[in-house]
């Protein structure tokens, strides 16, 4: 299908995306948050990886690498040590992020690397074409699970503030300004933010109808610095809340292993003292 | 001279500073010096061994056995004294074994090590200086130069503890027999003692290193520790990855954005860094990863020495993956070779994986000071940029290599991809693709070895045209290759003789010059499965005599030398 990307950032690339797959969506708010923030191309490096989400960088005229299933964070990380100065935005799936490259997350928290990770959960295995994945809801009927899935979902947001991310929001492609604003949010964020976007998958685990009904916008009440008031609210069982759900300043990774104050060495001297 | 000291006790009594200590002394004299350790596989409690040889004619291995065995402990006397030349000497410490213990030899020396330390030092734990001081003695190394070394290892650990350590080696001293002293050379050697980890960290940073991701793992953490304390002050970062695909994840990103980057780990972790590797080679990003082997497979033998993961190197991992493969010889070789690793992973835009073993890269040996001038750095080769869009970040060129641009430069945007891809970086799953990028891939190996056929870091060799016996070792086998090699001349066998250190691709031009006219070959490595000598099969066909030993030791030269004798 065409590509919906506006603006500066469109590549000659189409993705091969369902129609009514909320990936397009989702693309289209990328490409905004770029645009509201003004960002060059060369600027930016999008990181993915495998999964329907996959080729997203190649619909965006800026760097990218489209890495392997489960690793976005460790090769993400790697590129903000490096280059500190990058627009560093990493994009996977709900089984990328959180069943094979799940144990990365809680290390990526901690350390807080200026990144944004978008995960694109459509609570299904979409690429590998309809297995459950670690969201898929408790007695959805998948080709893996016929008599429904026997497995509890996991709570993405919740892992994400016990883990310590230092931005978390939460957003849906059928909203495309809210959800555009989220990624601008998070990209303007120094540190770790993960933006956690309901993605309806209309092949496999189609929730275009759902999510309207049960979402609901954050409000100007909320405060996004206070760590109970996030938790309280991610643990709303009437509605699903989109918008900012926490934000708190930490030292980024880069900051921390990039010590300036350091006496420089010369290797001359260094071999000297192995005598 | 050629001297064998063994230093043995428990962890933790200090065993290996003192042959620490000796070895840096020895080594100031001008004599050649070659160490060897092995470790508990727990951090407090268990026999551990330190062995230091040295002579003026060569010292390529750890030797045979013993002039000297140094026990700490009872212990230490019934398990090693097995290892002594019939008139090897014993010193033990009177304190610990009492003097009409059974097994005590003819030739043995012994005093009060531990009371000396605890009542006239007030320090226990300076007993093992009182030793250093009195081996030192009674082999004939003055007073001042185990001063010297003394102040040089502790002098910044406070005025108190050097003065008693000072005392200690000055105690010892006084204690030992006199000694005629070992004859000083007329110019003072300029060589440094270290460890094959830590050439590889200091050739790395002479490479232009300044990334290193790592996740601790026997017997490569030492690398992550010396980094740790060097890196960042050449400007560079480090990352204690999660895990091994983290690391080596890590070093890849960092790359990618232009940061020349290193990981190292040991098999275990090279099994996890596999997919990764895949990924270098197919997006076409440097990257060196060191391998310091240990016996396998699984968690195996985490503090033995072991040969046997060459086919991972060379072969592991799905699909058809571009890679180098570099096997240094001795410590100094792993300092060049460190250097070459990053310079041919920027050139061929692939992993180098640099291959040693637990006994190389723990062992030290006396290095001659390098010669920072004299170093070659090879950078990635950089695109052009126009300014117009479409960059072709993976063109397809007569020799391969294709010109990368960084992150941050305008018009050189382009996704370095995972999956199969055109020119410019898109996937593309066509026939035509995957075998135009996989020829051009591979058409990259086929530059190196154009470009590093008569590379002299290729091979070491002892060339005799005359000898039906040929001899061809990998890694850090050499040193005890090589002193077998020179007994065998010496009794008269006509053998020759090539240690490879570019495994992957195999340096043909030269093994086949080398193997001109030979009649039989003989390959001496530490695995079960001869993995070097199938590789040689399959790629020379060259069938081989295989050599192995699975007890996660080194070869010594006499089992070497018992095999030429047996074949030639
Ligand atoms: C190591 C490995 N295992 C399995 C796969 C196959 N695979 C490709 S995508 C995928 C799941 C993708 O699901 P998700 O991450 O939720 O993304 P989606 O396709 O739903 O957008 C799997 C299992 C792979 N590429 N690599």
């Amino acid at each position: 299908m065409q590509s919906n990307l506006v603006g500066e950032y469109r590549n000659d690339y189409n993705p091969n995306w369902c129609p009514g797959c909320g990936d397009y969506g989702v693309l289209r708010s990328v490409g905004m948050a770029f645009q509201e923030l003004g960002l060059r191309n060369e600027q930016i490096v999008m990181v993915s990886g495998i999964g329907c989400n996959g080729r997203f960088p190649h619909n965006f005229k800026t760097y990218g690498i489209h890495t392997l299933h489960g690793r976005v964070l460790p090769i993400a990380q790697g590129i903000h040590i490096a280059n500190p100065e990058l627009c560093v935005v990493g994009i996977a799936g709900d089984g990328d992020a959180f069943a094979i490259g799940g144990g990365h997350v809680p290390h990526t928290a901690r350390r807080n690397p200026d990144i944004t990770y978008i995960v694109l959960d459509n609570g299904i295995y979409g690429q590998t074409k309809g297995q459950p994945s670690p969201t898929t809801p408790l007695g959805y009927k998948t080709k893996v699970t016929p008599e429904g899935n026997q497995e509890d979902p996991i709570d993405i947001t919740r892992l994400a503030l016990a883990y310590g991310v230092s931005f978390l929001a939460r957003g849906f492609p059928g909203k495309p300004n809210h959800l555009a604003h989220l990624i601008a949010e998070g990209i303007r964020h120094r540190g770790f933010a993960l933006i956690h976007v309901l993605n309806p998958c209309p092949t496999f685990h189609d929730t275009w109808k759902e999510y309207p009904a049960k979402t609901v916008e954050i409000g100007p009440e909320h405060d996004p610095n206070d760590y109970d008031a996030a938790l309280g609210l991610i643990g709303r069982q009437d509605k699903i809340p989109i918008g900012i759900i926490y934000k708190q300043t930490r030292p980024t990774l880069a900051e921390r292993v990039r010590v300036t104050s350091l006496q420089k060495l010369e290797l001359k001297q260094v071999l000297s003292t192995f005598r | 001279m050629d001297l064998t000291i063994r230093f043995a006790g428990e962890s933790g009594d200090g065993v290996i500073l003192a042959g620490e200590v000796l070895t840096y002394a020895i080594s100031r004299i001008g004599l050649k010096i070659f160490t060897f350790r092995t470790y508990p596989s727990s951090v407090r409690g268990g026999p551990c061994l330190y062995q230091l040889r040295a002579s003026d004619w060569h010292a390529y291995s750890q030797g045979d056995q013993l002039d000297i065995l140094v026990a700490f402990d009872t212990e230490a006397i019934a398990s090693h004294s097995k290892d002594l030349k019939p008139d090897g000497e014993l010193i033990f410490d009177e304190d610990r074994t009492p003097k009409t213990y059974s097994s005590l030899r003819k030739r043995s020396l012994g005093a009060p090590f531990t009371s000396i330390a605890k009542n006239e030092l007030r320090l226990p734990k300076a007993r093992n200086m009182v030793v250093a001081g009195y081996v030192g003695a009674h082999i004939g190394v003055s007073k001042e130069i185990l001063e010297e070394v003394v102040r040089n290892k502790l002098g910044s650990r406070g005025e108190e503890l050097l003065n008693t350590n000072l005392l200690a080696i000055n105690t010892g001293f006084g204690l030992a027999p006199k000694a005629t002293p070992i004859a000083l050379p007329k110019t003072p050697s300029n060589k440094i003692i270290l460890s094959g980890n830590q050439a590889i960290v200091l050739g790395a940073i002479a490479a232009g290193c300044r990334f290193y991701a790592g996740y601790p793992i026997t017997p490569a953490s030492d690398i992550l520790d010396s980094m740790v304390s060097l890196l960042p002050g050449f400007g560079g970062a480090i990352l204690q990855g999660e895990d091994e695909i983290a690391s080596l994840g890590a070093a890849i990103g960092a790359s990618y954005a232009g940061i020349k980057s290193m990981t190292a780990t040991s098999g275990p972790g090279l099994s996890l860094m596999t997919e990764m590797m895949g990924l270098s080679s197919m997006a076409e990003i440097p990257v060196v990863i060191v391998d310091a082997q240990r016996g396998g497979p699984s968690t195996g033998l985490p503090t033995k020495t072991e040969q046997s993961d060459l086919n991972h190197a060379v072969y592991g991992g799905h699909g058809d993956a571009t890679r180098i493969v570099l096997a240094p010889g001795n410590v100094e070789d792993c300092f060049h070779q460190t250097i070459r690793a990053f310079n041919l992973a920027e050139r061929y835009q692939l992993p180098v994986i640099l291959l040693t073993d637990q006994s190389l890269a723990q062992l030290t040996e006396g290095v001659p000071m390098p010669d920072l001038e004299s170093i070659k750095i090879t950078e990635r080769e950089k695109a052009e940029l126009a300014e117009i869009d479409g960059f072709r970040r993976y063109a397809v060129t007569h020799d391969g290599i294709s010109p990368m641009t960084l992150p941050g430069e305008a018009f050189g945007e382009y996704v370095a991809e995972s999956v199969e891809h055109d020119e410019k970086g898109r996937p593309s799953f066509g026939p035509h693709a995957h075998s135009e990028m996989s020829a051009k891939r591979f058409r990259k190996l086929t530059t190196a070895t154009k470009e590093l056929a008569e590379d002299p870091l290729n091979v070491m060799e002892l060339p005799d045209p005359d000898a039906d016996l040929a001899v061809i070792g990998w890694g850090s086998t050499q040193g005890a290759i090589h002193e077998a090699i020179l007994r065998a001349r010496k009794n008269g066998t006509h053998v020759r003789w090539l240690q490879c250190k570019l495994l992957n691709p195999l340096p043909e031009a030269q093994l086949s010059k080398f193997l001109k006219g030979a009649k039989k070959v003989l390959v001496p490595e530490l695995n079960y499965t001869s993995q070097f000598a199938n590789l040689l099969r399959a790629r020379l066909g060259i069938d081989a005599i295989s050599l192995t030993k699975t007890e996660g030791l080194p070869f010594t030269p006499d089992e070497i030398l018992r095999k030429i004798e047996e074949v030639a």
